[in-house]
């Protein structure tokens, strides 16, 4: 065998090898999609319930709750991004972070200070990398984040906007995070979950006609107080479980062409090596006939 | 006999839902008593077992750990971030956290564990 064919050779089984570990990654995450997808329709009864009873609360009652009010001088906000725990899912923890960086720079000519709020390994690596400061971080659930991941994410951001703002608390809180539309689009979407939105809220409001005239236990306040933790709790997790959903289909499609591509190339090196071995073998051939043909020559000669 | 709608939803999944005659919950303010065509009303809940007394005389009970009712237009949703069926409930397991919450003093998590038990056993 010549040389060349042999490094051709080589490098197909490589690309075969390589081509097996991204099939099968893309096998992997075309299941989690679904489960993921699952999950999103579990949680949202819980979401939209909620958000019915905030805009309720919220819109129909006068009490005044510094989780409602607009701030008259906004100076500080908090950024929640949600980028993925591991890579291979195309540009999805690098859109999520564009579009995070957009978010702070338009915030920061407003004349806020931003804090950033970072979830998954990919997020608080490029922000370690950059020596850009990150307020808190939380990893190891990106792929399939639970009630739990999302409350303690979320009890960190509440109690930066309950805190003053002298005191290194926060006006806003907004959120990056990563919409599922179909499992071909997803698309980075910014969200500012407090104060909360009231064109947001009134869109909703009309879209589901008036609402009864509540009677409120204990009171209007006593509900609220109960409720706002709760709404960005599940504003949270929908977004994570979002994020999940979409780092999933983004995987599935990187990974997708990554084994088409392998194909691809292992099809090129095939033909490649095959002409190597037709060259081979022209050669040999060539060689043998020079050499018969040389000898007939030299027999011809001695008669 | 007139019903209301009753759907239990919890943060992850509905837990259940079906027509009842009553539904009897904790909110902060004290119990309450909800049947067809009450008032609208929306109530923060304390942690307790919820009783929903259905039409043929079957009861469903379920611990539900905080969370908020809203009743409007004879249908009534119970939202907690966590929520089980009285039958989905592990009693010597609920039994077990107790003790351990008592021990380590954690006003939460006993709280958690004697809802669960109440539920099960309706002690």
């Amino acid at each position: 065998m010549g040389a060349q064919l042999r490094v051709y050779k080589r490098r197909i089984r490589s690309v075969t090898a390589t081509k097996k570990i991204t099939k099968a990654m893309e096998m992997i995450s075309a299941s989690r999609i679904m489960k993921a997808q699952r999950a999103v329709a579990a949680s949202t009864p819980y979401a939209t319930e909620l958000t019915r009873a905030v805009t309720a609360v919220a819109t129909r009652s006068n009490a005044k709750h510094p989780l409602t009010q607009e701030p008259v001088d906004a100076t500080r906000a908090a950024v929640l991004v949600v980028t993925a725990d591991r890579g291979l899912a195309g540009g999805y923890s690098s859109n999520a972070i564009k579009a995070a960086l957009e978010l702070t720079k338009r915030l920061k000519t407003e004349g806020k200070t931003v804090d950033t709020y970072v979830i998954g390994r990919k997020g608080v690596s490029y922000y370690g990398f950059r020596n850009l400061t990150v307020t808190g971080s939380w990893v190891g659930f990106s792929d399939k984040p639970t009630y739990q991941d999302a409350k303690e994410a979320s009890a960190a951001l509440i109690d930066a906007f309950v805190t003053d703002t002298a005191e290194g608390g926060v006006d806003e809180l907004h959120i990056v995070s990563t919409e599922f539309v179909s499992m071909l689009t997803q698309n980075p979407v910014e969200a500012r979950l407090l104060p909360l939105s009231l064109a947001e809220t009134e869109a909703n409001a009309e879209e589901q006609g008036p609402f009864p005239l509540y009677d409120f236990e204990p009171s209007a306040e006593g509900v609220l107080d109960a409720l706002l933790p709760r709404y960005v709790e599940s504003r949270i997790y929908n977004a994570l479980l979002q994020s999940a959903a979409s780092e999933h289909a983004a995987r599935r499609r990187a990974m997708k062409s990554a084994t088409d591509n392998a194909g691809e190339l292992i099809k090129t090196l095939t033909r490649l090596a095959n002409t190597a071995r037709q060259a081979d073998i022209t050669q040999e051939i060539s060689e043998i006939v020079g050499g018969a043909s040389a000898l007939a020559d030299a027999t011809a000669g001695s008669d | 006999m007139a019903e209301l709608h009753v759907e239990l939803v919890a943060a992850d999944r509905k837990v259940w839902s079906g027509e009842a005659t009553i539904v009897l919950a904790r909110t902060k303010s004290g119990d309450i008593g909800i049947q067809p065509n009450h008032t609208p009303v929306l109530g923060a809940m304390d942690p307790q077992p919820v009783t929903i007394r259905q039409a043929d005389g079957t009861t469903v009970v379920a611990a539900v750990h905080g969370g908020l009712l809203s009743f409007a237009d004879n249908r009534l949703s119970i939202l907690a971030e966590v929520a089980e069926l009285a039958d989905e409930i592990d009693v010597d397991r609920a039994e077990r956290a107790l003790a351990s919450a008592k021990a380590d003093s954690e006003a939460v998590a006993q709280r958690r564990a004697e809802v669960r038990l109440l539920a099960a056993t309706g002690r």
